[in-house]
């Protein structure tokens, strides 16, 4: 018993132990135990013999992979649809939060506050039958258009029209939340810098140019290199509800080319090699952009 | 109304500007709301008012509650809002009781191996798993078609078991010293010194697992046979990808539900969001979450 063996320990550290004990096992569990779980990657798997009587292969399973063009046209969609994300999503909470932080009258900011959070509570389920229901063919959009004598518009379950679609679908998910680590920097600035700029007659776009910018700038490169090094990372969720309305080659992205390869086809070692690739590039990417954050003297993700 | 609280060293604002200003605002508040309001509507409207109306409904001219008698009436609805009533109340209170035993144990000095543990758990931040693994391992587990495979793969939230580590690190050291003078020990100090200081942070903490299980459907699609679906997967199947809703007696496939019945089901989905939201929506002005946001 390693808790009592150790010299000057008391009962104290003996509850606090214990209270650790259910928590701990969960992430013994449900984290290492399924990250051993991995090896099936290298496996061929065999319901019958089950993950651990699988017989080896090797890198077969890898090398599949990286033959697969399905494979790799799920990588490149995941890409194009992040960098669309940041091109067009990341810009949009800053600029939100700048807005809500020059209202000077507190209510009616508290109110469009509470307002635009509430998006990021519903689920993926709710936020693309919302979507659906406003912009599908029967939808509100449409019939607006069509009572104006317009043309209508093909949005929901076209495949062109997909990528631009997801970004919105995010937009109006997230951007409001995403405001809240920009206030929360905007609320650190002293008034008195402000007030002193004023008085030195810095206008509006100076004092945003000399005080607010440097104040959110650190959280600004903090979050940009997260999002770099999740880049492999684009709503798995939002992609699966809709990917069969438009197809693979619009909505396949790396985690959905896991879901149908694995869990659907079956072929559970070659979709753990592709979850897999993820896991190793994804960490590796975190930790290259924590590297480059810390060399450009501003604070990591983590020490 | 309140008066607006500008500085006096601050220019007045150009009518432009304001109105440039107003314009955003109302777009941002008419984006979220208007959605929102035509499922309610159209939910209400007469399946012959939707469909003289091609498909949705801004205001009703005669509100009916019968899409909701549908849906209410004993069958696949029913009894999926059950399987989510019921996996989100006991999910939430599972994940909060270790949630709340780890943060504590992790938040004070000197617990054998708290230092190992802590990088062990910020790890999994770095490094998920990953799909196949988790869902081979559940099946090993021999959780497939049980409501745990809802719960247990998901009991601990790292970023929520930060929060709540960094909220009781806040508490001051003296009142543990003071409450160990009394001779109160490590179980008694949490449950009446840290968690009555802790009430905020507990509540959003619990209301973020709260609102994680009700939304929760993909493991329900991944381990669940589809009789004991909860209410966001239901939700999925039947409005998402318009498959026609089962009579739950028979089995038999009916065609595919009205307007109002699809709609129905998504208020039902969204109500209980928006129900707790007031009461999250009350802590985050607290700075509850800023401040574990920043460290």
């Amino acid at each position: 018993m390693a808790v009592v063996r150790r010299k000057g320990f008391h009962g104290r550290s003996r509850t606090l132990f214990l209270l650790m004990l259910p928590g701990l096992a969960y992430f013994l569990l449900f984290h290492y135990g399924a990250l051993v779980g991995n090896v099936i990657a290298f496996k061929e798997y065999v319901p019958f013999d089950g993950l651990w009587g699988s017989p080896w292969v090797g890198l077969a399973n890898f090398q599949r992979m990286f033959e697969d063009g399905a494979f790799w046209a799920s990588v490149l969609n995941t890409l194009w649809i992040a960098v669309l994300q940041l091109v067009f999503y990341f810009p949009v909470p800053l600029a939100l939060a700048l807005l809500l932080h020059t209202l000077t009258w507190s209510s009616v900011r508290r109110f469009v506050q509470s307002v635009a959070y509430l998006p990021h509570f519903i689920s993926w389920v709710i936020v693309v039958a919302l979507f659906q229901q406003v912009l599908g063919d029967t939808g509100l959009l449409n019939s607006a258009l069509s009572g104006a004598g317009l043309h209508t518009v093909d949005i929901i379950g076209n495949p062109d029209a997909f990528k631009p679609l997801v970004v919105a679908q995010v937009i109006w998910k997230d951007a409001g939340w995403g405001t809240i680590i920009f206030l929360a920097a905007l609320a650190q600035v002293d008034e008195q810098q402000y007030e002193a700029a004023a008085i030195d007659g810095a206008g509006p776009w100076r004092r945003f140019w000399h005080v607010t910018l440097p104040a959110i700038r650190p959280v600004i490169v903090l979050l940009l290199i997260m999002r770099l090094g999740d880049i492999l990372s684009v709503g798995f969720e939002q992609m699966l509800l809709q990917r069969d309305a438009v197809g693979p080659e619009a909505a396949e992205i790396i985690d959905t080319f896991v879901y149908y390869q694995g869990i659907v086809g079956g072929d559970y070692g070659f979709a753990a090699a592709a979850g897999l690739f993820k896991g190793v590039i994804g960490a590796l990417l975190v930790y290259a952009a924590n590297k480059v954050a810390h060399r450009l003297g501003e604070q990591g993700v983590y020490k | 109304m309140t008066a607006s609280a500008r500085p006096g060293w601050m220019e007045k604002p150009r009518p432009i500007t304001q109105a440039g200003k107003a314009l955003a605002l109302a777009t941002v508040v008419l984006l979220v709301c208007v959605p929102f309001l035509v499922i309610v509507s159209t939910s209400l409207a007469s399946t012959d008012e939707v469909i003289a109306n091609g498909g949705w409904v801004l205001w009703p001219t005669e509100p009916t509650l019968d899409a909701y008698r549908d849906i209410l009436d004993g069958g696949i609805v029913t009894h999926a809002l059950g399987v989510s009533a019921g996996v989100t109340i006991v999910g939430t209170l599972l994940s909060l009781a270790c949630t709340v035993t780890l943060a504590y144990a992790l938040s004070r000095p000197g617990v054998l191996g708290g230092r190992p543990v802590l990088l062990l758990i910020l790890f999994t931040f770095l490094f998920p798993p990953g799909m196949i693994p988790s869902f081979l391992l559940v099946k090993e587990l021999g959780l497939l078609d049980s409501y745990a495979s809802l719960v247990l793969p998901v009991l601990v939230n790292v970023f929520n078991l930060v929060v709540l580590r960094g909220f009781f690190q806040g508490i001051p050291e003296e009142l543990y010293e003071a409450a160990r003078l009394d001779g109160a020990g490590d179980w008694r100090v949490l449950w009446s010194v840290v968690l009555p200081l802790s009430k905020a942070a507990l509540a959003v903490v619990g209301l973020f697992y709260a609102v994680a299980y009700w939304n929760s459907w993909f493991y329900a699609s991944l381990y669940l046979e589809s009789d004991h679906w909860p209410l966001q997967q239901v939700l999925r199947t039947y409005v998402v990808a318009g498959s026609g809703l089962t009579d739950a007696t028979t089995g038999e496939a009916t065609i595919t539900a009205p307007q109002t019945v699809q709609m129905a089901v998504l208020v039902i989905a969204t109500v209980p969001i928006l129900l707790v939201y007031p009461f999250l929506q009350k802590y985050f002005t607290k700075g509850v979450l800023t401040g574990a946001i920043k460290s």
